[in-house]
């Protein structure tokens, strides 16, 4: 698919963005049926349909160029966002392996990877980079090798470390998250990150899911979708810039709310590393406002019916509650109860 | 979960290592590297001969620096099942072969303060490939292998002329071994201990180290045991409603295998937990041969891991 990157977006105020038709059709949307309810929804990250945003397993969008920009600004502005213990260096040059190699593969137009033994060179061309490097010397790069290479991508990436059956998130470059925080998780182990999250242990959800991550193969990546929403076009709503963006709920009214209301979807894929064992997770942020979800009927008439039987626990986990009635009004002319097929699909 | 894919490899060479062990050295048949890895992986090579198709585990021993190709060493078992006999009979060089991603299960920790490495006979393979890793590293670590015979110590010598004070051999046809209480009893805080040689040998090293006070996170194993024999039993499977029969030297994966199931599967040892199965019903009793179920798990008796456990009964039903 030929990518035509939008450079001027910009995610704070004055936010600037919007999704093509095209970037719509291939949005990830997450409910296959009228309800949510967590569960074990992991399938292996197999390559799906030519220009849907599973085509390839690491996705560039018309985005690309302006999610990269944003990670710089937050870089720049925030602190601790890139955060990597001293055991991880292995898995670090894991990550930049799987990240260039499959670029460069599957978006050959706009990456290039030149390797010569330990000699390395990358040229990303929508950045405007070309640099050489000794794979497995830290000190040939600018940053440490995930920091580096984590800036020239779209989403968030978390490094986690396996011993002691069970998984330590040791490593990661978030600055797109959904109200959590590196800083405070860093060194947490699987039951422990997930600590605030409502009613998925109760389900036994965790426990199946990490006994699935601890046995995640080389070559079988996997993956999922998870969701919220999120007032304005915002990828950086970290608990630290909560006053930055907390504010945004009061603001929601019936006449605007088509506009702020952003249904924000997470594809969370997991590869698990090879000279270093541990396993990275990606968290691919995708937003999309009320207003354009409608332009999808059956998106439009199933994201109604899931946001009003919504479980109460998880309208207050997700952040909701200030604004859902209010996008629930609005949504409901656009649910004309008739019934939706099941499956994601636009159709 | 289906397994996407596995890798295509073709024998490029093989060595007899001792009287009983021949070393495989296995390329990518398309050419070029094969995948990364780390020390302490294993392949699970499957192997089709005639009616029968073996599927097993063996560790990557070369050097996680050369990825041309990969190298596994067999050791002939005249009473196993077939799967070692097959490798050394009826494998040539250009053999074509289908070997799984390696998979570690048996990884060394990065926060360990120091590392110590014992082996016995064939359990030096993963050993092998995790001292090339760390001897690329700044942590300490020191091997204790021990074998039976002199003409049984090659990869011990080859070792010990690389890495001088670090290995000790220990011949136990010549009367010596492990002192592991000593051992175990004058090793810094943070050293983590890693085994691999016969149950025997685990059994005693981890008490050792347990009486000596270890905490349980620094202790580390592989076995891979292969399925015992049994009596044959009916398998029957409730969802898919089909009925499979199990014989007597074939494990019940083995025999889903066989009838076309894709049952999940990994490490084929009763270790990795990913071929759990619930049961439905039993009038018989159930044979746990893994290391995966919790005692809770046994008594209720709705666990089974295929892999290595079979059923002592006429009919079991799987949820599957």
């Amino acid at each position: 698919m030929e990518t035509a990157f939008k450079p001027d977006e910009s995610f704070r105020a004055p936010f600037h963005y919007g999704n093509s038709p095209a970037a719509i059709r291939r949005f990830p949307f997450p409910f296959d049926q009228d309800t949510f309810m967590y569960s074990v929804n992991v399938e292996p990250h197999l390559p799906g349909p030519g220009g849907s945003c599973y085509e390839f397993p690491i996705d560039i969008d018309e985005h690309y160029v302006a999610e990269c920009r944003e990670r710089e600004i937050a870089l720049a502005t925030t602190t601790h966002r890139y955060l990597a213990l001293p055991h991880m260096m292995a898995a670090q040059w894991d990550v930049l392996e799987l990240i260039t190699s499959h670029l460069s593969r599957d978006y050959p137009e706009h990456f290039e990877l030149q390797r010569d033994g330990n000699r390395w060179r990358w040229i990303n061309r929508p950045l405007g980079r070309d640099d050489t490097f000794t794979f497995g010397d830290p000190a040939t790069l600018p940053q440490e090798p995930l920091e580096y290479i984590t800036r020239q991508t779209q989403g968030d990436w978390c490094v986690l470390d396996q011993r002691n059956g069970n998984l330590w998130l040791d490593a990661g470059m978030v600055t797109t998250q959904a109200d959590w925080s590196l800083n405070f998780d860093l060194g947490m182990n699987f039951r422990e990150w997930h600590g605030p999250v409502p009613l998925a242990p109760e389900l036994g959800v965790f426990d199946r899911a990490l006994k699935l991550l601890m046995n995640l193969q080389l070559g079988n990546p996997v993956r999922r979708l998870n969701w919220t929403m999120t007032i304005n076009p915002r990828f950086d709503t970290s608990p630290e810039q909560y006053p930055v963006w907390g504010p945004d709920r009061a603001g929601v009214t019936l006449d605007n709310v088509g506009d702020l209301a952003h249904l924000r979807v997470e594809l969370q894929a997991l590869w698990r590393l090879p000279r270093s064992n541990a396993i990275v997770f990606s968290i691919r942020g995708f937003l999309m406002s009320l207003r354009e979800m409608v332009t999808i009927p059956k998106w439009g008439r199933r994201m109604h019916r899931v946001l009003r039987d919504l479980h109460p626990a998880l309208v207050a986990y997700k952040g909701l509650g200030r604004y859902r009635d209010t996008a629930l009004a609005w949504l409901a002319d656009y649910d004309d109860g008739t019934a939706t097929p099941p499956g994601t699909q636009p159709e | 979960m289906k397994t996407v894919d596995s890798i295509e490899v073709v024998v490029a060479a093989i060595e007899d290592v001792t009287p009983l062990i021949k070393r495989f050295t296995l390329r990518k048949i398309s050419g070029g590297l094969l995948p990364p890895f780390s020390g302490g992986c294993h392949v699970t090579v499957v192997m089709r001969g005639g009616e029968r198709t073996f599927r097993n585990p063996y560790s990557l021993l070369g050097s996680p620096r050369n990825l041309d190709s990969y190298e596994i060493a067999v050791r002939r078992d005249d009473q196993g099942r077939g799967g070692s006999l097959f490798m050394h009979q009826l494998v040539t060089v250009g053999t074509r072969l289908e070997i799984s991603h390696p998979i570690n299960l048996f990884p060394l920790s990065k926060l360990a303060r120091k590392q110590i490495l014992i082996a016995g006979g064939v359990g030096i393979t993963p050993v092998l490939a995790m001292i090339d890793d760390l001897s690329a590293g700044p942590i300490d670590w020191e091997l204790h292998y021990s074998f039976r015979g002199t003409e049984h110590a090659c990869f011990g010598t080859w070792l010990s002329k690389r890495h001088g004070d670090r290995v000790r051999l220990y011949d136990t046809a010549a009367g010596q071994r492990i002192d592991f209480a000593t051992l175990v009893g004058q090793q810094p805080l943070g050293t983590h201990l890693y085994v691999c040689g016969p149950s025997q040998m685990t059994v005693e090293a981890f008490e050792s180290a347990r009486a000596a006070g270890w905490p349980e996170s620094h202790l580390h194993t592989e076995q891979f045991a292969p399925p015992p024999v049994g009596v044959a039993f009916e398998v029957h499977l409730a969802k898919s409603e089909q009925t499979v029969q199990v014989s007597a030297e074939q494990s019940l994966l083995e025999a889903l295998e066989a009838a076309g199931i894709d049952a999940p599967y990994l490490c084929r040892s009763g270790a990795c937990g990913r071929c759990e199965l619930n049961v439905v019903e039993l009038d018989g009793e159930l044979i746990h041969n893994d290391h995966w179920l919790t005692a809770e798990d046994r008594i209720s008796g709705r666990k089974i891991m295929p892999c290595v456990s079979r059923a002592k009964c006429k009919r079991l039903v799987l949820d599957w």
